[in-house]
């Protein structure tokens, strides 16, 4: 039942991402409001809360995606620098999104480059670093597919011909082949069957710990933020209402609404 | 280029209605700044106000514009098609100008100065005092592979070309080789990437350094962008996947050219081909000086007349 292992050891480590007071408007509408949290190396935080509680407006401005209204957001660069994300020149942050972060969409399409091969799906990161040898990038492009439990003869169908799981694998794949350090999903086993979704889950898990990837999830299903997240943030109506270690959040909820979140979970 | 202000002994004397060149100067004027601006940064594509050309969409609307904003009373022009200066566009765009601006035309490529193409470079090595008017019909290289124009935008802009070699990734995949054949993308003086126009890449070498320059419009998608002379010109590629231009089997059936680019000609329901010169200037010329290909047979014009 636990998350994955033992919590990385923080001790004097810095934050990879340290989120302060963001707030997010879109015109009269709160999206999210005075949202702070740190992002250890290693550590995966689920944010959960209802539909329209400001998860994936959050998601957004942590990623780049959308300009927060007021807030820091700092990521620790790989020269152990920490910078602003929204004072980031454009080319950097698109340097830094397609590197050393990835972004899982709830939609494989999304992220997808649905009318191109898998393999080149999964090689087009190598080929934007400058990677210009068709032999060593098809080969990369191989190995994660294994890794994604995606069979090697399937590297030249286009993802249209995948079913539901396997594209978001696929995704899975092309975001992690140039094994970042930081990666946002939204929602990754959406709409994806009970079986699918554990075995999604499972490979998510074990890539996790194997790359010691730092991830931050939005879900609305509490036990997938059970199985992978260290920590938890609950959200609703743009505000985090509680935040704390996964077992500790789910099994002891203090907020009312957390309360709420959690007997309103069906016992099977 | 010898732009004259016109007057109206320079306008074909039977189309007084007309302006030289049948643009006003202001929009020449218009074109001519995109033009400079395309030469300042070249592979850029520059925008310009795209005007609506009596022919339709496809046959030329760009090529036709920047060559109408060039041409000067004194030029020469040569108009190609395939190749080719005897098809529908290349005649009817000669044709045109030789109305509209009165200058003189040929199909000899050595003896012109603006030479208006559709889909080939002349055989021939040109020289600084020619322009090379390609005619273009999809200016952005990424267009199939991002259908954004703003992300197609950027990504010029900050220099991601990741996304071309996917496209160049998907051919090896797909046929083990490299099989875009004609509009194979290039870098232009390291910095750009452009679509040759959708040229056999063949000729791709031949905009490598080019003495000419090379000047592409189009009419449609409102954008024009340059080559100066003398700029590198780099098809893109993979280390273990190298850039190679067609080659042919057999030579000209008509002229015996090697190292040139052939059409194939159908010439029965049986199976029987022959391939030619796609550049008919380059054809004649050597015919002219005594190359006779397998099937050029005897002249029979020659013994007609006699």
């Amino acid at each position: 039942m636990s998350a994955l292992a033992a919590l990385p050891e923080s001790g004097e480590e810095k934050p990879l991402l340290h989120v302060s007071k963001l707030s997010h408007w879109y015109g009269e509408r709160l999206g999210c409001r005075d949202v702070s949290f740190d992002v250890y190396p290693g550590e995966v935080v689920a944010i959960v809360g209802e539909s329209g509680s400001g998860k994936t407006t959050l998601l957004n401005c942590l990623a780049g995606r959308l300009r927060p209204t007021a807030g820091v957001v700092e990521y620790l660069m790989r020269d152990g620098r920490a910078r602003n994300v929204l004072s980031l020149t454009e080319a950097e942050r698109r340097f830094l999104a397609r590197t050393d972060w990835g972004f899982v969409h709830q939609n494989p399409s999304d992220g997808l480059r649905m009318t191109v091969s898998a393999g080149a799906n999964v090689g087009e990161r190598l080929m934007a670093i400058g990677d210009r040898h068709y032999g060593t990038i098809r080969e990369t492009a191989l190995d994660w597919l294994g890794r994604v439990e995606i069979a090697s003869d399937r590297i030249d169908d286009e993802p249209r011909a995948f079913s539901g799981g396997m594209r978001q694998r696929l995704q899975i794949a092309r975001n992690l082949v140039t094994r970042p350090r930081l990666v946002f999903m939204d929602e990754p086993t959406g709409g994806l069957d009970v079986s699918v979704q554990a075995r999604l889950l499972d490979l998510l898990r074990s890539l996790v710990t194997d790359l010691g990837l730092a991830a931050i999830i939005v879900t609305h299903d509490l036990a997938v933020a059970r199985l992978l997240s260290h920590r938890m943030l609950v959200m609703k109506n743009g505000v985090v209402v509680e935040q704390g270690l996964t077992d500790r959040l789910l099994d002891d909820p203090r907020h009312a609404y957390t309360q709420l979140l959690v007997s309103s979970i069906l016992q099977v | 280029m010898n732009a004259l202000p016109p007057t109206a002994a320079t306008v074909a004397h039977d189309t007084p209605a007309y302006n030289f060149a049948y643009l006003d100067e202001q929009t020449k004027r218009m074109i001519r700044r995109a033009i400079l601006k395309g030469i300042a940064i070249p592979g850029y594509q520059v925008p310009f106000a795209s005007r609506e050309m009596p022919m339709p969409y496809g046959w030329g609307t760009g090529g036709v514009q920047v060559t109408a904003a060039v041409l000067g009373p004194d030029d020469v022009l040569k108009v190609i098609d395939q190749g080719a200066d005897d098809t529908t566009n290349a005649v009817a765009i000669r044709g045109f100008f030789r109305k509209t601006a009165g200058v003189r035309t040929t199909t000899h490529t050595a003896e012109a100065t603006v030479i208006q193409t559709r889909h080939r470079i002349p055989e021939a090595p040109l020289a600084e005092h020619q322009i090379l008017v390609y005619q273009v019909p999809i200016p952005e290289p990424l267009r199939f592979l991002e259908p954004r124009e703003t992300e197609t935008r950027t990504m010029h802009a900050l220099e991601e070309y990741g996304l071309m070699h996917v496209k160049l990734y998907e051919d090896i995949a797909r046929h083990g080789h490299i099989a875009t054949t004609y509009a194979y993308p290039v870098k232009v003086d390291g910095r750009y990437i452009m679509d040759p126009s959708p040229t056999p890449k063949f000729d791709n070498p031949k905009m490598h350094r080019s003495k000419a320059l090379q000047l592409f419009g189009a009419g449609r998608e409102k954008r024009i962008y340059a080559i100066p002379p003398h700029t590198d010109v780099v098809s893109l590629d993979f280390e273990d996947h190298p850039f190679k231009v067609q080659t042919f089997a057999q030579p000209c059936a008509l002229c015996a050219a090697e190292g040139v680019y052939l059409d194939e000609v159908l010439l029965d329901d049986k199976g029987g081909r022959m391939f030619v010169c796609s550049d008919t200037d380059n054809c004649e010329e050597r015919r002219a000086a005594g190359h006779r290909g397998a099937l050029a047979g005897d002249d029979i014009s020659r013994k007609d007349r006699s």
